[in-house]
């Protein structure tokens, strides 16, 4: 039972932590200040986010880990993101494509987890919705912007949906941790978070012009099993190099 | 349309009660998204309550060359500045 949670929060961490990381790879690189300084924002978000989640499920573990081992000394097997988080950052239109699409999931989780059993779950849902909500908005004003753009960035943005779609199954595909969180109360059906995300969709991609892909298309899924594509790891040597080289350095 | 998008100035309210104050300029396609801009290169670390974006090509502005004409004259009438009353220590934002 306690495992089952440990590896929820898991889920709910690895998801921002990971995203975070790969937008921080633009730092720098944005097509403008004023974007670059946007994503920048938005990675400190999920930042915080992984912090409150991953505290929570060092204590739910009871072996004396921070966020700060679980962050950096956790293997990628070890990790329960979603596949769909860790795909690497293209150009631009791949990267708000990804952004838009995990918006749009984590704000309709993170709505149903403000009312989890578990005090602690819920009150950390209420501070990230109000983030991810403007995460959203802004994701899917960007997504019709360049949808309904230029020729260049409609296809941009078409690719980009139609190469991503395969890693959205997974959001709304329960396994046994899941029930088993679910029959308690603290999480959520997922499953059930698939059609109002799949009519949210369908709204912007049509303002977007864009073409939604077949939802019974044919879906990766394992993320969230701890089954990674070769991406996660290059990501991870990045992210975790100083506590590998330098075990337990400070700033 | 330009390649560039246009510069828009920004002024945001600290606090209910204070006046939008000018804080900076950005560049963006339009208003919607220069407020999303300004809130995030300009409200990164609580500084507001309210953003006004204006774009920078409506701003009239003086010359600086009128600057004698416009300004010097008052610099001679000393009574019509506030300065003889004062001001209690508890009274902030005038």
């Amino acid at each position: 039972m306690i495992d089952d949670k440990f590896d929820y929060l898991l889920r709910l961490g690895d998801n921002a932590l990971v995203l975070s990381q790969r937008l921080t790879e633009w730092v720098g690189k944005g097509p403008a200040l004023e974007e670059d300084m946007a994503l920048a924002n938005t990675a400190l978000d999920l930042i915080g986010q992984a912090r409150l989640w991953l505290s929570y499920a060092g204590e739910v573990e009871g072996l004396g880990r921070t966020e700060n081992p679980l962050a950096f000394l956790r293997d990628a097997h070890d990790f329960r993101n979603l596949l769909l988080v860790e795909q690497p950052n293209g150009g631009y239109a791949d990267t708000l494509v990804r952004q838009y699409l995990f918006d749009s999931w984590h704000h309709l989780l993170l709505d149903e987890l403000t009312r989890s059993s578990d005090a602690r779950i819920a009150g950390i849902a209420v501070k990230a919705i109000k983030e991810v909500t403007y995460h959203l908005r802004r994701s899917a004003d960007l997504v019709v912007r360049l949808g309904d753009g230029t020729d260049d960035s409609h296809r941009r943005m078409q690719t980009a949906i139609d190469e991503l779609w395969m890693y959205t199954g997974e959001m709304f595909q329960p396994d046994a941790v899941d029930e088993v969180l679910e029959a308690q109360g603290v999480a959520t059906d997922v499953a059930a978070l698939r059609d109002p995300w799949l009519a949210q969709l369908r709204h912007t991609l049509a303002e977007a012009t864009l073409t939604m892909p077949s939802p019974e298309a044919w879906m990766q899924k394992g993320g969230k099993q701890g089954r990674h594509g070769e991406h996660l790891g290059f990501l991870l040597a990045e992210m975790q190099f100083l506590q590998r080289a330098y075990p337990g350095v400070q700033w | 349309m330009s390649k560039e998008w246009p510069l828009w100035e920004v002024f945001i309210r600290s606090q209910h009660g204070l006046a939008h104050k000018h804080v900076g300029s950005l560049h963006a396609p339009d208003g919607e998204m220069a407020i999303n801009n300004a809130r995030d290169v300009y409200t990164r670390r609580n500084e507001g309550v309210g953003i006004w974006v204006v774009r920078a090509s409506e701003i009239v502005s003086s010359s600086p060359g009128d600057k004698a004409a416009l300004f010097d004259p008052s610099n001679s009438k000393v009574y019509r500045h506030p300065t003889f009353f004062p001001m209690p220590e508890e009274v902030k934002n005038l």
